[in-house]
């Protein structure tokens, strides 16, 4: 399959995530926005890296390994981020995140 | 010998350095001997130096002590020039400097210890830059000396600076002095600029290639000129010296006649050679010197302050040496500055002792008959009378009729007013003499029963200075009587190199023996009038009117200036302070400030805590930079 393809799935998914975080008002949401969009450039890096691979470039699949860092990350981001999520809704009963504008002032 | 001169300039300025620090806690006695010790020191030093340059076979030395500036090709050593002219300088500074040292000793001893201390200590730090003033070998030298010695004179006449209208007059002579000093500073860039070195005898070896009349010399010579003008109270920047009495007399007589002032004449004698290839200047010197010595005499006739008579007469003879270095007579000049500094410096401290015995009394108006109180000061007085009006055998006849001699040789114009001028002085010295010694006491009872003759510390200099009035002309004795003169002859090597190039002014011997018994015909003349008329002088208690009031008022010069030069700046000041300062640079400075507060005011709007609004931004900001990454 060419990478224009990939491409493509990658750029609709990360609109989707960035549309997702700017519009909902939902902490929950929002995150799994943002865990969207990681994802969409995870997607791209393993495209870009076979499609250089084919091209000859032997250590093109180095690439691939960033993949799995970002994953880890995203995985440590997650407990930190749902535990925040989790305080606030102990603390306010909501998670709309339009609530936190009490730091304003 | 020559090597240890340096030790010359460092004596006193030790002397400054204890004083100056020491000005707490160091007794009376201890400062003086420190601050009089210095000075009679390096007196001793200078005349071992004076006894080599007389020497025969002499030849000048430059003793280099250290680089003082080097940038590029420009090279600038700290360094001391040791021949006839400096060394006949440093006579004449550290022997009256010692002299008003010691003098000064009793004269000050009613100041408080730190008062007392810190006089001595200005008095050793002038006498310092003096010696650096006269000893350097080049011109940035000569600066820095000029600069110290206008520091001391400032800091001198302020010496009381409580009295606000002795703070002025001391602010008056320093801003004077600074107009000189800014042409001074233009010429040594000048030099520079054009040779390339400062050291004199490298510029003088130049500037005599140049031949005569060339432009890059006649606008170095107006420059410094316009040094000497300030430094020297020449028309029109004499204004300062009569106001700079209001220091201690002892001061008067050391820096504003006998040896601060007469810096400028040292100057030029020592540029004679780029002054001779500059006629139309030296033409210059001689109208200023000329109008200079009439101005100030003419002054002189109506002063009532005892004080304030012999400083327009130190203008007047400054006038007259300025008249000598003119015409091209620079060894007259210099033996004019020598008698000069005797006799003025010996009339200064008479005037100064019967100030002390008068307590404080300035106006002769209100002295009199003071010749049976104070003996010694009235004899020594009049010998310095008789020196500066120039009466046959007393020193100021050898060098004023010097002067005059070379003015008819050189234009019979200058002569005749010259000779006029001295006439004047002559008139003017005597009449002051004549109020101030000798008809009857015309102060209180009280001053009256205060009159008493000074201790010997007083005494003792204006002794040494009134043999030195009598006797320092027989060094300079005319050719006609026959001798050589000792001084011309000693100093002839520092003006040799300036000689091929000087118009050669010849006088027959018949008329310089008229010119002679003219002058002292006329000058005895005019103390008989004096005599004449104040002998049995009594306070008219009425105002001087028509000519005698324009005289007295000092032809209303001061009020000319502050009219056409202060008051105009004053304003200027105003319109500056009042308009552009509140209207122009405040605005600009306030409107700044607001438009910052304004803006922030429109900008924190945006701060409205919604936080997708931020993450919009951050979006919008993001695509932003890529656009503008794609585009460049």
């Amino acid at each position: 399959m060419p990478v224009q393809y990939y491409i493509f799935l990658s750029v609709v998914l990360f609109c989707i995530g960035i549309m997702g975080v700017l519009m909902r008002r939902n902490a929950i949401i929002i995150f799994m926005c943002v865990e969207l969009m990681l994802n969409a450039v995870n997607l791209l890096m393993v495209a870009f890296s076979k499609m250089w691979a084919d091209a000859g470039h032997v250590d093109a699949g180095a690439a691939q390994i960033f993949v799995f860092f970002i994953m880890v990350v995203a995985a440590a981001e997650v407990a930190v981020g749902l535990a925040i999520i989790v305080m606030m809704y102990r603390n306010t009963h909501s998670v709309d995140i339009n609530l936190l504008n009490r730091l304003k002032n | 010998m020559s090597n240890l001169v340096w030790l010359v300039p460092l004596l006193p300025f030790i002397g400054f350095l204890v004083n100056g620090l020491g000005r707490k806690f160091l007794p009376k006695a201890g400062v003086s001997i420190v601050g009089s010790g210095s000075v009679i020191a390096a007196f001793a030093i200078a005349v071992s130096l004076f006894l080599e340059t007389k020497a025969p076979g002499f030849t000048p030395r430059v003793i280099s002590l250290f680089s003082f500036i080097s940038v590029g090709k420009l090279s600038i050593p700290f360094a001391f020039q040791v021949d006839q002219l400096s060394a006949l300088f440093l006579l004449i500074i550290t022997g009256v400097g010692s002299l008003i040292h010691i003098y000064s000793a009793a004269y000050m001893h009613e100041e408080s210890n730190e008062g007392y201390a810190r006089y001595f200590a200005y008095l050793n730090l002038f006498i310092f830059s003096m010696l650096l003033l006269v000893l350097g070998a080049n011109y940035v030298m000569m600066f820095i000396g000029w600069e110290g010695v206008g520091l001391c004179s400032y800091l001198l006449i302020g010496f009381w600076f409580k009295n606000p209208s002795f703070s002025k007059a001391a602010n008056k002579a320093f801003i004077m002095n600074r107009i000189g000093d800014l042409g001074f500073l233009l010429g040594i860039f000048y030099i520079i600029a054009n040779f390339g070195t400062v050291t004199y005898s490298a510029v003088f070896a130049q500037a005599a290639t140049m031949g005569s009349g060339h432009h890059t010399l006649v606008i170095i010579a107006v420059l410094l000129f316009i040094g000497a003008m300030g430094k020297s109270a020449q028309i029109p920047l004499y204004t300062w010296l009569p106001d700079a009495m209001a220091g201690p007399t002892p001061v008067s007589a050391l820096i504003h006649a006998a040896t601060m002032v007469t810096a400028g004449i040292y100057m030029i004698a020592r540029s004679n050679v780029i002054y001779t290839l500059a006629p139309a200047v030296q033409n210059f010197i001689v109208i200023i010197g000329t109008a200079t010595a009439l101005l100030a005499a003419s002054i002189a006739i109506a002063q009532n302050d005892i004080k304030k008579v012999l400083a327009y007469s130190t203008v007047s003879q400054l006038g007259y040496m300025f008249i000598a270095l003119g015409v091209g007579a620079y060894s007259t000049a210099v033996f004019h500055v020598m008698t000069h500094a005797f006799f003025k410096a010996l009339l200064f401290l008479g005037s100064g002792s019967v100030i002390h015995a008068m307590g404080g009394e300035q106006d002769i108006r209100k002295m009199g008959g003071l010749k049976k109180y104070l003996p010694t000061t009235h004899w020594t007085f009049l010998v310095g009378c008789l020196a500066i009006a120039g009466i046959p055998g007393f020193s100021g006849f050898f060098s004023k009729d010097e002067i005059l001699a070379n003015a008819f040789a050189a234009n019979k114009i200058v002569y005749v007013f010259g000779l006029l001028g001295a006439l004047m002085t002559a008139f003017y010295m005597f009449r002051l003499y004549y109020i101030t010694f000798c008809g009857s006491f015309r102060g209180t009872h009280e001053q009256e029963h205060h009159l008493h003759e000074s201790p010997a510390a007083m005494t003792i200099p204006l002794v040494v200075l009134a043999v030195l009035s009598v006797f320092g002309g027989y060094i300079g004795l005319p050719e006609v009587f026959g001798v050589k003169s000792l001084l011309n002859e000693y100093l002839a090597p520092i003006f040799a190199p300036s000689v091929p190039f000087a118009a050669v002014h010849e006088l027959e011997p018949g008329t310089e023996w008229m010119l002679m018994i003219i002058s002292s015909v006329l000058v005895i003349g005019m103390i008989f009038w004096a005599r004449a008329k104040y002998r049995r002088y009594q306070n008219p208690g009425t105002e001087n009117t028509g000519l005698l009031k324009v005289l007295e008022n000092k032809w209303y010069v001061d009020e000319i200036y502050d009219a056409v030069i202060v008051r105009p700046l004053q304003a200027l000041s105003q319109f500056f302070s009042e308009v552009m300062e509140k209207l122009g640079i405040d605005r600009l400075v306030n409107g700044i400030g607001k438009s910052v507060q304004w803006g922030g005011q429109q900008l924190r709007v945006i701060q409205n805590g919604q936080v997708g609004f931020y993450i919009f931004a951050m979006v919008l900001g993001i695509i932003v930079l890529l656009v503008i990454g794609l585009l460049f």
